[in-house]
């Protein structure tokens, strides 16, 4: 069986194609294939140079706790939810399909989402942020309010808000002077947190990509997968193994000597024009090393991107039930609508009911962050609820619309695709 | 301001509730679950304990008493009008007493259900008679169980006396043979459907009430569960609850009401019994070498510890989803939709974490060496009563949907 098979592949490699005409259309789609896996240079960005002086890193304060159980957010992050939820729903999900087809986020749309100061939530406000205590929650609604509209594109929109927030938590003066200001400007640098490698079973405190000192500077070597809009970005924070000391957050400007970019197209979050960062041999300086080695801090970034995964996948999965209520409900099958069925009928209470799991354990994780309480167990319960549930959810979406959520006449195909990326994913989007 | 951490104020109440659950509900867990019907008298002496506890401690709240009105003292009150009260106070106390022991939770002098409904719908004077007394709840019959508005029992105005009688059987009535008062749903008109439904208080000595029988069950056999025949059962008319109109347009929606405050508290009760099941799983584990690390991936990690966590996250939603339940009716917010999928998520989680945690553990967990299978029994029934898993699914899909009962049967 395998052999004849085998023959009969050879066969078509040879002939076939070449009968019916196939061989042009073939060799354009292989060209093109390879086409998009050449590697290019990291984008020749800015200048980052610090315009003043700082005699010490400004952090956000804690905001302390209130005793009570409270789920009402404060007036500032209604505010903040709701006009970033119109934006996502008026803008972002007209923009979604051609975003996803596109494998990239048009320009003026991450333009007018950096008016929404995304950048500027996990920034000190002496440093021209726009929240005045550490507020995660806040950057959690946020991101979940945008993916509403779509997961790829918030993805696209938030990466850079990562990197403000990671900045504004681990950078010492010099860094926070020399990066923040561009981050609170008019003109946002696209930039994203590499964490990821492109290997099975991996393990975020296990990282592959090394660092060495040499002399009173680093080096960097390996690859880094699935980095949100890496050939645009003017800024990257790579995580790597630094030798003798281990994990470490590294600065990382673009379009230095030895970095490469390679298109990584996956399966979901296209619009967030994911790339391959590879580095050889690049060098640093000796204050691109963000933070204290160790995996204490590299542990605390990983969950506090898992967070900003979770908050885009509840906004996702509220998306799902947004749109298949009114589908069961208008869809009528044997003459009546499906939703009639307790089968249907029953898949979408429960959708509503882990959706609302999902949500109430990423903002318990979130609220911890910002109390400055333990917070590894409740994130990693988060992760686990938005991987798995929200992952269902996205199945169950496409399973109420039957044959029809198969096909891209209705967004929940990209939904389904989009939701795996919670389990996937890690750093990019630390809240 | 968003916080999902349990109040310190109640953390005195908790630490109590888990005392009793420690002392007395564990050391005779097994006693009773062996010696089915026997009466714990052990618990006698604790509810004079708990009659001894001044207002505001601890477990006053800790059965189904509490539930409903708050008790609008400012204390609970933060500036901006957040209210943490008698809702949440009960759920926690009654987490606490289930991680001890469900079935002798559920049959706790005077915290039965029933004082639920006597709190939702009684006026002054029926609170002077009835309030604080052990109050069972007996809605099910032979004929209907989750649907409720199909019961056949019947009352009968006797103007003559001034009496209702009742006449029909009432199956499923958990503590109604140790409760005082027994609050049964009947029927004043069966033609006019669901709003003549009423609920009657039933002193437990009235002759009218005859017992036929106790349940032999699964688990949860230190409560027993009584099947009751009224027969001619005569009752003053000042033991009906609420309003004698049949008014169709509220009625059985008042009588209905009761369940958005008491389904958090069942959900609180598979909320403990699964926390009692992870605890003892995670020591077993951990004795077994197996330690929990929550920072690696599921797949980098043992597969047993991997299972625990995946556990632990449906357990947390659960539990949050109940919370959210309790703090919206201390809110006085509807609440009627996040109380059946706190109830939903809370009876399905809880009896799935209690089924593999047996396995984990293996034939430590399958025997009665450990409390593990006991909990696995006893657990079912919260995915079972005041409202089955499909009832609350059905709940929450219709006010999801915006359908009526009949639009989605």
């Amino acid at each position: 069986m395998a052999v004849g098979l085998r023959a009969l592949n050879r066969l078509a490699s040879n002939g076939l194609i070449d009968r019916f005409g196939l061989r042009d259309p073939a060799q354009r789609v292989l060209h093109g294939a390879s086409k998009a896996t050449v590697r290019t240079a990291t984008r020749a960005g800015r200048t980052f140079a610090a315009t003043q002086k700082l005699s010490k890193p400004a952090r956000q304060p804690r905001t302390g706790r209130t005793d009570l159980f409270d789920l009402t957010p404060d007036d500032e992050q209604q505010l903040l939810r709701e006009s970033v939820r119109d934006f996502a729903l008026a803008k972002l999900r007209p923009a979604a399909q051609a975003a996803d087809e596109a494998c990239a986020t048009p320009d003026e749309l991450l333009g007018q989402a950096n008016e929404l100061g995304l950048t500027m939530v996990g920034v000190p406000e002496e440093l021209g942020g726009a929240v005045a205590e550490r507020s995660a929650v806040t950057t959690v609604l946020m991101a979940e309010a945008l993916a509403q509209g779509d997961m790829g594109i918030a993805v696209a929109c938030l990466a850079p808000a990562g990197v403000s927030t990671a900045l504004s938590l681990w950078g010492d003066a010099d860094q926070q002077a020399t990066y923040l200001p561009e981050f609170v400007g008019e003109n946002v640098p696209a930039a994203a947190l590499a964490i990821v490698e492109p290997r099975p079973l991996f393990n975020p405190l296990s990282l592959e990509t090394r660092a060495r000192r040499v002399g009173g500077e680093f080096v960097l070597d390996g690859v880094k997968s699935l980095v949100p809009r890496a050939a645009d970005a003017e800024l990257f924070i790579v995580a790597a193994e630094l030798e003798g000391e281990g994990p470490a957050l590294f600065i990382v400007e673009s379009g230095g000597a030895g970095l490469g970019i390679e298109p990584e197209p996956a399966m979901g979050i296209r619009a967030a024009a994911t790339g391959t960062l590879i580095i050889e041999d690049v060098k640093l300086p000796a204050g691109a090393l963000l933070g204290d080695p160790g995996c204490e801090l590299m542990a605390e970034c990983v969950q506090l991107g898992r967070l900003g995964w979770c908050a885009v996948a509840v906004g996702t999965g509220q998306a799902v039930l947004d749109y298949v209520i009114p589908y069961v409900n208008e869809r009528k099958a044997f003459g009546e609508p499906i939703s009639s069925r307790q089968a249907v009928a029953f898949t979408v209470a429960n959708i509503a009911i882990e959706l609302d799991g999902m949500r109430l354990a990423t903002y318990r994780a979130a609220s911890r962050v910002d109390q400055g309480a333990p917070f590894a167990r409740e994130v990693s319960l988060a992760r686990r609820l938005c991987s798995e549930r929200g992952m269902a959810i996205g199945s169950d979406g496409v399973q109420l619309l039957g044959g029809h959520g198969y096909t891209k006449e209705h967004p929940v195909e990209r939904w389904y695709r989009d939701l795996r990326a919670a389990g996937v994913m890690e750093g990019a989007l630390v809240v | 301001m968003i916080n999902l951490e349990t109040p310190k104020k109640f953390e005195f109440l908790v630490g109590q509730a888990h005392q009793v659950a420690t002392e007395i509900f564990r050391t005779n867990s097994r006693k009773y679950d062996a010696d089915e019907h026997s009466y714990p008298k052990e618990l006698d002496m604790l509810a004079a304990v708990i009659d001894g506890m001044n207002e505001g401690g601890a477990l006053s709240g800790a059965g189904a008493g509490g539930v409903g009105e708050s008790n609008g003292s400012s204390k609970q009150k933060s500036r901006d009008g957040n209210r943490n009260g008698s809702n949440i106070a009960s759920l926690l106390g009654l987490i606490e007493l289930c991680w001890g022991d469900v079935g002798l939770a559920l049959t706790m002098p005077r915290q039965g259900l029933g004082q639920a409904a006597i709190a939702a719908v009684a006026n002054e004077e029926q609170l002077g008679r009835f309030g604080g007394k052990w109050a069972a709840m007996a809605i099910t019959e032979p004929e209907a169980g989750s649907d409720s508005a199909a019961i056949r029992t019947t009352a009968t105005f006797d103007e003559e006396t001034g009496e209702y009688v009742l006449n029909g059987e009432k199956i499923f009535v958990t503590a109604g043979d140790r409760a005082q008062l027994i609050v049964v749903w009947a029927t004043l008109d069966r033609k006019q459907g669901r709003a003549a439904i009423k609920s009657f208080v039933v002193e437990r000595d009235n002759p009218g009430l005859i017992l036929e029988r106790l349940e032999h069950k699964l688990g949860i056999r230190a409560s027993d569960t009584a099947d009751f025949r009224l027969e001619n059962c005569r009752i003053p008319k000042e033991n009906l609850l609420g309003s004698p109109e049949i008014e169709p347009k509220r009625g059985f929606a008042g009588v209905m009401q009761t369940f958005d405050n008491t389904r958090p508290l069942v959900a609180g009760m598979a909320i403990g019994v699964a926390r009692a099941c992870l605890e003892r799983t995670r020591e077993l584990l951990s004795e077994a070498g197996v330690e929990i690390d929550y920072d690696l991936p599921p797949h980098a990690q043992v597969a047993a510890a991997s299972e625990f966590i995946a556990m632990e996250s449906d357990w947390e939603a659960a539990r949050l989803l109940t919370m959210q339940a309790a703090w919206m009716a201390d809110n006085k917010k509807p609440n009627s939709l996040q109380a059946s999928m706190a109830k939903a998520k809370a009876g399905r989680t809880a009896t799935d974490i209690a089924l593999r945690c047996v396995a984990l553990c293996g034939s430590i967990g399958y025997g009665e060496g450990e409390l593990l299978e006991k909990w696995a029994r006893d657990v079912k029934i919260l995915d079972l009563f005041e409202g089955t898993q499909q009832i609350q699914q059905l709940i929450v899909a219709r006010q999801l949907l915006g359908k009526t009962s009949a639009e989605l049967k």
